[in-house]
């Protein structure tokens, strides 16, 4: 086995069993695990990451999701050394690297803009990081030549990196990165400035590449389909905090608190307060009437109130017509429809219910029901283990899903 | 899909024509002022300079005739060879002096300067609101044998009585690069003022120490600069007349304060006209060498 690269920087301890393969593929690259302990970064006396406690594994695909402000790259850059935490501690693979410069860091970034160097070309752009590892000749060469064939980016060594399009300088970032077998790679929503199919197409070469490569991966974005795809686990921030975190399915379909429920996806949320508890299901007293059972698991700690809000997901929602029985197990509400869109793949309606309150369902088009149409009366029901139930927010706060940093 | 729009707007076949026409000749039109400023004060007196520069004068009367005397340049290089070569040296030294001082003035301008950097490059810029003349008056008292500097070196016994700067190539040199320094220092912030930030920080995360960055990023980024700055800095500098006649001797003549003396002086305006002839394919070779080795578009972008 050979060793790799080992910065000449790196603590000697840390230096472990780099290898590449002879296969040419890059195999057994120690990943590392993050951790954030506590830690708060204020800008002008305002908490841009506030309190903020993470773990993520080793060789994890995590994503840190939110909408722009929320303190997802503030942490990012943390990590990567290009910012100073006000307070706590950062740890990757154990070792204390809250204050080494980023230099220092077994970590590497694809930056949101790409930052490739202007001055340099496409193998020189990659060669970098490997040059001032001071690597011989010839293995920065192999390396480099292999890293372009995995981003399928061959022979464009002699390339301007200002004569790439998008995808393309997204790639020699990504390269640039990987050739130096981090630990960890950061990325900063490096997909924002790629149109929405080279999108889809770059997120599945990016999985493909940290499957091959065995990695960690964080991941910052505020695309949350983006960050369900590919992620292992995601945590949504909002105000520097994390709101919800987990499976992208744990959190799309249990979310814990109402911005989680409306950032990820769209909800349905009705304001109710707990009226009891029997067995393993919660009968919640909805504000304009009527009630909704609610599996006991899918109730968040209240700290004491009962006042909820109890969530549905719209594709969850079956719609029939008035009169049709309900099934047990389930929740209904009756209703009138307003709008009925049909969107291709499915019908999305809006329903305005006995409870004086909108919801929106969402029916896939399979083609064998008869869609209702505005003004007819219906019936929604779903189960009752799809309900979920959210600590309101004060109703002053507003939401905000507005795109960009 | 799109909707195909008429070439031009209906109507009948005359104003369609009309304006045509109109639209054919309107960058001519437009860029007649600028053409026509540039003819009569550029080509035309840069036309009868060149061919002055083959007239033969005669030095009482003043009145020249076309001869065709090629031979003036030859001869002219190998009268002033000498003021050639000490141009040459006063203005790349100061040249290199300016590039020292103004580097880290606009890389702190460029990196720390904030939100105040216009107001920083304002203060550049203040000295040179007055006249260059009078600057080069006014460096002439600052280095006067007994003026402030000076003087006050030699009160407190750190210089000899007898040291003077004034009339030495010292002189001329720092006042050259003294008055030639805010056109150095601009096409360097515009260069350093450009760099992205980002790349800075992508090669400080690719394990370049701050000297590495430096060295690998920021220097290379800034060299398009540092060419623009040289050309504007050393090609006035090279003909400059005013600084070498305030601040200097008798021995270190420029080949400015030739030229200046040719015309105004002995009236020798054959002679003074090839010797600017000569000035002028001197910096057009400037020019294109840096076109050639950092493309002409980078011209437009820092000058």
């Amino acid at each position: 086995m050979s060793i790799g690269a080992t910065k000449a920087t790196e603590p000697k301890a840390q230096r472990g069993a780099r290898s590449l393969g002879r296969s040419g593929k890059i195999a057994n690259l120690e990943s590392a695990d993050v951790e954030f302990i506590n830690v708060t970064k204020t800008f002008n006396d305002a908490n841009a990451v506030d309190d903020l406690n993470l773990r993520v594994e080793a060789g994890e695909f995590f994503s840190l999701l939110g909408p722009s402000g929320c303190g997802k790259t503030t942490s990012l850059r943390m990590l990567g050394g290009f910012e100073d935490p006000t307070k706590g501690r950062i740890l990757l693979g154990g070792q204390d690297v809250t204050n080494l410069p980023p230099y220092r860091r077994d970590v590497n970034t694809v930056f949101q803009s790409y930052a490739l160097f202007p001055h340099l070309n496409v193998f020189e752009n990659v060669a970098f990081g490997l040059r001032r590892q001071k690597i011989e000749k010839h293995e920065i060469k192999r390396r480099v030549g292999e890293m372009l064939d995995i981003v399928d980016l061959p022979n464009y060594e002699k390339r301007q990196s200002s004569q790439l399009s998008g995808g393309q300088q997204q790639r020699v970032a990504l390269a640039r990165a990987l050739v130096n077998q981090p630990k960890l790679l950061l990325l900063d929503e490096p997909m924002s400035a790629l149109d929405a199919k080279l999108r889809r197409q770059m997120q599945i070469e990016l999985k493909r590449i940290q499957t091959q490569v065995g990695i960690t991966f964080l991941y910052v974005t505020h695309d949350q389909e983006e960050a369900m795809t590919m992620s292992d686990r995601l945590a949504v921030m909002w105000h520097g905090r994390i709101e919800g975190m987990g499976s992208p399915k744990d959190v799309y379909d249990s979310p814990t608190t109402e911005f989680v429920a409306s950032f990820l996806g769209a909800s349905n949320l009705l304001a109710g307060s707990i009226v009891s508890t029997s067995g393993s299901r919660t009968t919640i007293a909805i504000d304009g009437g009527g009630s909704i059972v609610v599996p006991v698991n899918h109730v968040p700690d209240l700290g004491g109130s009962t006042a909820v809000k109890v969530g549905v997901r719209p594709e969850k929602i079956g719609i029939f017509p008035a009169g049709t029985d309900v099934q047990p197990g389930h929740n209904a509400i009756g209703g009138r429809v307003r709008v009925s869109t049909f969107t291709g793949v499915g019908n999305q309606y809006i329903v305005e219910t006995t409870l004086g309150v909108e919801v929106t369902v969402y029916a896939q088009n399979i083609g064998n029901q008869l869609a209702p149409r505005s003004g007819d009366e219906v019936i929604l029901s779903w189960p009752e283990e799809h309900t979920f139930t959210v600590k309101p927010l004060p109703t002053t706060v507003e939401i905000n899903e507005t795109e960009g940093d | 899909m799109e909707q195909l729009v008429p070439p031009d707007h209906p109507g009948g076949v005359t104003p369609r024509r009309k304006r045509r026409v109109g639209r054919a000749l309107a960058p001519y039109l437009l860029s007649l002022p600028s053409g026509l400023w540039l003819l009569l004060l550029f080509l035309v007196p840069l036309v009868l300079m060149l061919s002055l520069s083959l007239k033969t004068c005669s030095p009482s009367t003043g009145a020249c005739v076309m001869a065709w005397h090629w031979g003036e340049f030859s001869s002219e290089v190998s009268l002033y060879h000498q003021e050639f070569i000490t141009s040459l040296y006063f203005a790349a030294a100061a040249t290199v002096v300016d590039l020292i001082i103004s580097f880290p003035i606009a890389y702190w301008i460029a990196f720390y300067g904030g939100r105040r950097k216009n107001f920083f490059l304002l203060m550049l810029l203040v000295p040179f609101f007055v006249s260059f003349v009078i600057r080069t008056i006014v460096w002439e008292f600052v280095l006067a044998n007994n003026g402030v500097v000076l003087g006050a070196l030699k009160h407190i016994h750190l210089l000899p009585q007898g040291f003077h700067i004034l009339g030495t190539s010292y002189a001329v040199m720092a006042g050259l690069a003294y008055n030639y320094l805010p056109f150095t220092a601009l096409p360097l912030y515009v260069a350093l003022e450009r760099i992205d930030r980002r790349v800075l920080e992508a090669a400080y995360d690719l394990y370049a120490t701050k000297r590495v960055g430096f060295m690998k990023v920021i220097m290379p980024l800034t060299v398009p600069g540092i060419f623009a700055a040289f050309l504007l800095t050393f090609i006035p500098m090279f003909g400059d007349y005013v600084n070498q006649e305030i601040l200097g001797g008798t021995s270190n003549t420029m080949i400015g304060t030739v030229i200046q003396n040719q015309f105004l002086v002995t009236l020798d305006y054959a002679g003074g006209a090839s010797l600017s002839a000569i000035l002028l394919v001197v910096a057009l070779l400037g020019i294109f060498l840096y076109a050639r080795l950092l493309g002409s578009r980078t011209i437009e972008q820092y000058l």
